[in-house]
């Protein structure tokens, strides 16, 4: 018989934060249609001060976990967590667009709410507890995701990315769920606290199910590495996020892995963490996903090395950093470090979306001076505009893990949870590879620095708006506050604790 | 011991390869090694056929279940407790279906190397024929009803593909060749329907669609009788053993292992559940009802008296079983070509020959014959059933033979007498003769493929002949005024018309000769295989008819008299007017013997045309028991098919049709031996006063086809429409669309959008101008990465994360 | 009684909407004016000549309202098995059935806002 729920097991207030953007987001695309064409400004407010609702909320609920939708939905810490940073991704990007609109001449209102839409959909992701609502919150992310990314139509570049990111994206989508249906096939549900309920049972008893467990698996691994373009299904990023505006190349360069990785590791941790052939040992998957986080830095790091690009480094460096967060998901595969790693998982996503941001923000007001993003266009920059150039050195020092910023507390705790997981090649990789990056951060310093312009570019240089000043600011002041005193956000990501949500 | 049969999965796997190579390499492969690759494959497919039917011999006829390697499940959801093992069946009944196909397959192959040499797609007409023997030994090798439909509509794709394998023929041949294909396509689909409600029915009422489970006892009096028999043997040996106490376990009739290799391949079948070690069950009756297969459950059911539900209403079981078998015969009709199915058949002539030969009348239009047989159980118990399968197959016998005499087309002949013996075949289930239509199958096997691959060779000889008599000019100089009118001349010739022929006894004398033999077979002369067979179904009719009382029995006894005098009529004319007489046109005249390649698959399907009747003799005829055992094929058969039986010879049926062949091939041989008419492209018949309606009502095929047209396809068309000019044009558009929807929509639209909307439309009309202008000079430096290979690339990625993650799944095994 | 008679008023609702279809087009036939042209009489596809090659450009507005019709008929589709768990789940399915109908508004307005949906 149907079980009805009332008010109370839907218990909705716990979803408070995600629901109110998705809802918002729906009225704002009413209200903004009766918004005049010049007063835009009006919907930026409208829908950044949803999100400083939003955050608010969150931290008021942050301690206050509990389910949602009977189940479907866990607000936890982590996906507090998650939660903020998220919002602080869409919010810094809102800021950052406003004016990048305004100049190509892409003002619309419906920017704005494809970003809201976005934001409900990763933190969807972060929170869900059940394959229906993961792929329901991908979808949710990914849709608005491929049209913003042909937001600049009709630039022949914009919409060339909206369109593989569009093609790509589905035939990703498709294997998240056919993994999904392996899965439910093999286990007979959806929910990840009953999956990790039978999964152990599963491959003990060695039947032809523990192969469609496992199938399925890897087809989510596959669904959701797409999203965090780990490698090799990275192929899409450099195009995409080179085509695609500027403004929202930082915001999918972040939200997108957010939300990725916040499923992924719902789906690993929680769901399969029991997925072991004897007790005891680290999960099946845990190789998998170490070879591919292997993979990624490799291959991300070396190709952003022949870069002229800035905007297209930054693509491949995104690649790259999604394969140091992938090494704490590997991590987390060995028993008892689920948590360790899923904090240090979540302190270099926090670090990584500051320093990334900020990147793009000075990536944007360069563009928009020097009319490109090439490596050229930096040259000088130190004297032309030296806070600009200075930030941007802070930004390059935190990517490449230098102490005393952000990016250098990230990798260190997830270096750590690695070696405590035992996987030493991967952690010989990601220090490797460390230092492989930096000579191509650093080159940008150089470039800076070192080297004068031939051609004075001060002249046509139309000083850079406020809303990206604003932005390279916060994203300086939380890149080096991170570095400096990182207790302030491990004493959050302390509480998360990802797999004692298990309740079998 | 159990790991013998297992090679039968590889009977499926091995065309599939040689399809698979000639498909993605066969283009480059070259005619040679696409022949010899697709040639190689269907033969050791005959080999295995034949391993495995040396097993069955060795082992006592029990039947074997594999599970091929590695594919151990097929469909199963364990959350909805849906399990449909891919499992292959190797009993008496598959077996003699895979030798047929595979073995007559390879001929065909091997002559088909000659026939399409030189055609632009010849690897990929040797790719449509390995994947076809691959699907249609899924059909009989299955061992449940859906992987049965897998095969099924495999062999139905094939079919459509290799029917309209001319699609681009010119002067609109082509189209007609589209047209066929897609009318048999369509046809089948009517039947497809049928069988697809078929198995969900016995899906939904069994549970299962296994045929038999593994451990089941297929034919319980053989295994009754075996056991007694080894039992009677045992205490004559005097060893009663512990065994023996056993044996008084009640229900159950035990016996020692030792016994003979019978008990132990029944063991071997029984598989891990049942087996305690040296206990043979004779009986399936320790099996839990829903732990049997579908015809065992059947039977339980009958027994039981089982009334079903179907939502409010209850029906007994019998009578949903009468549903049950209809809608799977109505599948029957459509891949089987029987009324009112059949017209497709005909028309699938379009094809290349060997192919019509291999699949239009061997094997694939046969399975509809299996599938019957193979659900004998189903059939025996449903008397309504079997009644209109009975009608449906003697009057399609009748009305397809009737058809054939009026066809000038060679291949339209052979194509509908296929239809007539099918007929004959169904007929013979429709009346029980499970046994007899299944050895009419395989003789009707050899000797229709040799006619059809005769035909081709005349055909092949014809345009041949055609193309030699006018490149070389001979006696035409006068008519050839250039290449238009040599065109146009191209055009009319018709190499399948008989009345070009004549003559071509002396042409081409292997060919004729073989040809004989196939036709003598089918009007069933003695010693010929027809004869053999088609004596049996009669007398088998007989038998239900005057000795069981079976209505049924007396009409298809009659009906196929008739028929078969047919048969003998159309046949001999044939061979008048292609083999006897002068040559009519220049292109018979010419028509040069064919290689090697086609005569040596000819000849040695001749060979069988004249032997394979053999196989199965009855007892007390002229002595040939003695020689080659009675009923050895009936008896062998009775291990997979439980209800079949062998009948006794009748001498009286036996002379008498054989009578009246001869009497009507004599009658065809007066009519057409001596004709001039035929010179006038006009046949005899057509001009007697008397005859000259039938003939032409034959001719016409029966209206048949216009028939069709005339009331399905027209009346269609015609309210098609009404529905879009009135429904939809007159009412919908007009006046919905235009008054409703479009000035109601309007003026609301107008009012809510107007303020805002107009000034931001222009300005972005104008922008959009301006922007494109630019775009136009950026468009070309941009030539960066393909979709497709990205796409590809992120597949190679799922392939290795797959991997990696089930190495250790691997590892354990 | 027969369980047959179970199934009499699906019968009488299919004789009536036969009925009604057959009354209807008797009387546009009886009263409207019929004077066919091949255009008119030719069927209706949307303005797309019905027969032709496969392969040619269509405007892109078609596009645009297929899958606008793509996306509310799917989305009705959703209503048919809400119905049928209507009366078990009352208050609560229609509360759900309601936010969903909402969203679905608020696409609609915004489409028709836009100008999705007119032609020129």
């Amino acid at each position: 018989m149907l079980q009805l729920p009332s008010l109370e097991t839907l218990n909705m207030g716990a979803a408070l934060p995600a629901i109110s953007i998705a809802a918002w987001a729906c009225i704002l695309l009413l209200i903004d249609l009766w918004i005049p064409k010049d007063r835009k400004i009006l919907t930026v407010y409208l829908a950044a001060g949803n999100l400083v609702f939003a955050f608010i909320a969150n931290l008021l609920v942050f301690n206050q976990s509990g389910d949602s939708f009977m189940g479907m939905y866990v607000a936890d810490q982590f996906s507090g967590v998650m939660n903020l940073i998220i919002i602080g991704t869409a919010l810094l990007s809102i800021v950052l667009s406003f004016d990048y609109l305004k100049r190509v001449g892409i003002e619309r209102g419906e920017y704005y709410v494809l970003v809201l839409f976005v934001t409900a959909g990763a933190m969807f992701m972060a929170a869900a507890n059940d394959l229906i609502l993961i792929f329901v919150a991908l979808e949710l992310l990914s849709i608005p995701l491929y049209v913003l990314s042909a937001f600049r139509a009709p630039d022949i570049r914009s919409e060339e990315a909206g369109m593989k990111y569009f093609l790509l994206g589905a035939f990703a989508s498709a294997f998240l769920v056919f993994g999904g249906a392996m899965v439910y096939g093999a286990t007979g549900t959806t929910n990840l606290n009953e999956i990790a309920a039978s999964a152990g049972m599963i491959i003990a008893s060695n039947s032809s199910t523990s192969l469609f467990l496992l199938l399925g698996a890897a087809l989510l691994l596959v669904g959701l590495g797409f999203k965090v373009a780990a490698v090799p299904f990275h192929e899409w990023t450099p195009d995409v996020y080179e085509g695609a505006p500027t403004p929202v190349t930082a915001f999918m360069s972040v939200a997108a892995k957010l939300g990725g990785f916040g499923s992924l590791l719902r789906i690993l941790v929680v769901g399969m963490s029991a997925v072991t052939m004897t007790a005891g040992e680290p999960a099946v998957w845990q190789n998998v996903v170490a070879i591919l986080a292997g993979l990624t830095m490799i291959v991300g790091n070396i190709v952003a090395l022949s870069q002229a690009n800035i905007k297209r480094m930054l693509a491949y460096s995104s690649i790259a950093n999604a394969g140091y967060i992938l090494m704490a998901v590997a991590a987390a595969g060995s028993p008892g470090l689920a948590n360790e790693a899923t904090r240090g998982a979540l302190v270099y996503m926090l670090a990584y979306m500051f320093t990334n941001m900020g990147a793009f923000a000075v990536v944007i007001a360069v563009e928009r001076a020097n009319g490109g993003a090439d490596l050229e266009h930096f040259v000088g920059l130190g004297k032309a505009r030296p806070m600009l150039a200075i930030m941007m050195v802070v930004f390059m020092m935190s990517l490449t893990g230098i102490p005393l910023t952000g990016g250098f507390i990230g990798k260190a705790l997830v270096f750590a949870t690695t070696l405590n997981a035992g996987l030493v090649w991967l952690a010989i990789i990601g220090v490797l590879t460390s230092v492989v990056s930096a000579y191509y951060y650093v080159r940008v310093i150089v470039n800076m620095f070192l080297r004068d312009a031939e051609a004075s570019t001060e002249e046509a240089t139309p000083g850079y708006s406020t809303g990206v000043q604003w932005v390279a600011a916060v994203a300086l002041g939380g890149t080096v506050l991170l570095g400096v005193l990182p207790t302030l956000i491990t004493v959050l990501t302390d509480r998360v604790s990802l797999v004692a949500s298990i309740t079998p | 011991m159990a790991y013998y049969p297992q090679l039968v999965s590889l009977i499926i796997l091995i065309p599939a390869i040689g399809a698979f190579i000639n498909i993605f390499w066969g283009a480059r492969l070259g005619e040679k090694w696409v022949g010899t690759v697709a040639t190689v494959a269907s033969a050791l497919a005959f080999v295995i056929a034949v391993l495995l039917f040396v097993y069955l011999e060795g082992s006592g006829y029990e039947a074997v279940v594999i599970n091929p390697p590695i594919f151990d499940g097929w469909i199963q959801i364990p959350a909805g407790e849906v399990v449909i093992p891919w499992q292959q069946r190797v009993d008496t009944l598959s077996s003699t279906m895979m030798l047929i196909i595979t073995g007559i397959g390879t001929l065909i192959h091997v002559y088909s190397i000659s026939y399409m040499h030189g055609d632009a797609r010849f690897h990929r007409y040797f790719a449509y024929l390995n994947m076809f023997l691959a699907f249609m030994l899924v059909l009989v090798t299955a061992n449940n009803f859906l992987m049965m439909f897998v095969g099924w509509e495999g062999v139905g794709l094939c079919s459509f593909l290799l029917i309209g394998f001319w699609f681009d023929k010119a002067h609109g041949v082509g189209w007609r060749n589209t047209m066929a294909a897609n009318k048999a396509m369509l046809l089948n689909r009517i039947g497809d329907f049928g069988v697809v409600m078929s198995v969900l029915i016995m899906f939904w009422t069994f549970g299962t669609t296994d045929y038999f489970r593994p451990a089941e006892i297929v034919n319980v009096h053989l295994a009754e009788e075996a056991a007694h028999a080894a039992e009677a043997a045992h205490s004559e040996e005097g060893a009663v053993a512990a065994e023996g106490e056993a044996a008084n376990k009640p229900g159950d009739v035990v016996l020692a292992q030792e016994g003979e290799g019978e008990g132990a391949a029944a063991e071997e079948a029984h598989g891990e559940e049942h087996s305690t070690p040296g206990v043979v069950y004779v009986n399936n009756d320790h099996i839990e009802t829903d732990q049997l297969g579908v015809f065992g459950q059947a039977e339980r059911f009958l027994d039981e008296g089982r009334v079903i539900d179907i939502g409010p209403v209850q029906l007994p079981f019998s009578t949903w079983l009468t549903i049950m078998t209809l809608f799977l015969v109505l599948g029957v009709t459509g891949k089987s070509a029987q009324i009112p199915l059949f017209t497709w058949l005909p028309d699938a002539m379009a094809g290349p020959t060997p192919a019509s030969a291999l699949i239009h009348a061997a094997t694939m239009v046969t399975a509809g014959v299996y599938i019957m047989v193979r659900s004998n159980v189903l059939f025996y118990y449903a008397p309504v059933t079997s009644f209109v399968v009975a009608m449906i197959g003697a009057l399609t016998a009748l009305v397809a033979g009737f058809i054939a005499m009026g066809q000038w087309d060679i291949k339209r002949v052979l194509a509908y007498s296929t239809v007539s013996q099918l007929g004959f075949m169904v007929a013979a289930v429709g009346i029980g003769a499970y046994a007899a239509a299944i050895f009419h199958l395989v003789t009707h096997a050899f000797f229709k493929a040799l006619l059809f691959l005769g035909s081709g060779s005349v055909i092949h000889a014809m345009e041949h002949g055609h193309h030699h008599a006018h490149s070389h000019g001979h006696g035409h100089d006068d008519e050839h005024h250039g290449d238009d009118h040599h065109d146009a001349h191209e055009e009319e010739f018709d190499p399948q018309d008989m009345r070009n022929m004549g003559g071509l006894r002396r042409k081409m004398p292997l060919t004729f000769i073989t040809y004989l033999f196939g036709t003598l077979a089918l009007a069933g002369i003695f010693p010929f295989a027809g004869f053999w067979s088609k004596d049996e179904i009669l007398a088998d009719s007989w038998v239900a008819g005057f000795d069981n009382n079976n209505l049924a029995g007396y009409i298809v006894f009659i009906i196929l008299l008739m028929a078969a005098a047919f048969t003998a009529f159309y046949m001999w004319r044939q061979i008048v007017l292609v083999f006897f007489g002068k040559p009519r046109t220049e292109a018979a005249e010419h028509a040069p013997e064919s290689s090697r390649l086609i005569t040596i698959p000819l000849v040695i399907l001749g060979f069988f045309s004249l032997g394979i009747g053999f196989m199965n003799t009855p007892s007390y005829v002229l002595g040939l028991d003695n020689i080659f055992g009675a009923h050895l094929f009936t008896d062998r058969l009775e291990y997979s098919v439980s209800k079949a039986h062998a009948s006794e010879f009748n001498l009286l049926i036996a002379l008498g049709a054989t009578a009246l062949a001869v009497a009507a091939m004599f009658l065809a041989n007066n009519i057409y031996r001596r004709s001039a008419i035929i010179e006038a492209r006009r046949d005899p018949l057509e001009m007697l006063p008397t005859t000259a309606p039938f003939w032409s009502l034959a001719n016409a095929r029966m209206y048949w086809d216009a028939f069709y047209s005339r009331v399905f396809a027209r009346p269609f068309t015609r309210i098609a429409y009404f529905l879009s000019d009135v429904v939809d044009w007159r009412f919908l558009h007009d006046y919905f669309h235009d008054v409703v929807i479009w000035k109601g929509f309007n003026a609301a639209a107008q009012g809510l959008s107007k303020p805002v909307d107009l000034g931001v439309i222009d300005g972005a009309v104008n922008g959009v101008g301006r922007v494109f202008g630019w775009l136009s000079s950026q468009l070309r430096q941009i030539q960066t990465g393909y979709v497709r290979t990205y796409a590809l690339s992120l597949l190679v990625g799922v392939v290795l994360v797959i991997l990696v993650i089930l190495l250790p799944l691997l590892q354990r095994g | 009684m027969s369980p047959l008679q179970e199934f009499a008023p699906i019968a009488v609702l299919l004789i009536i909407a036969v009925l009604v279809a057959i009354i209807i087009s008797i009387i546009s036939r009886l009263f409207g004016p019929y004077k066919p042209t091949s255009r008119k009489v030719s069927p209706y596809e949307s303005g797309m000549k019905p027969i032709g090659s496969a392969s040619r450009r269509y405007s892109i507005r078609f596009y645009l309202v297929a899958v606008l019709f793509i996306l509310f008929d799917i989305e009705v589709v959703f209503f048919l098995p809400w119905a049928v768990v209507f009366r078990d789940m009352g208050l609560y399915a229609l509360a759900a059935m309601g936010v969903f109908t909402l969203v679905l508004t608020i696409g609609l307005i915004y489409e028709w806002k836009v100008g999705a949906l007119e032609w020129e």
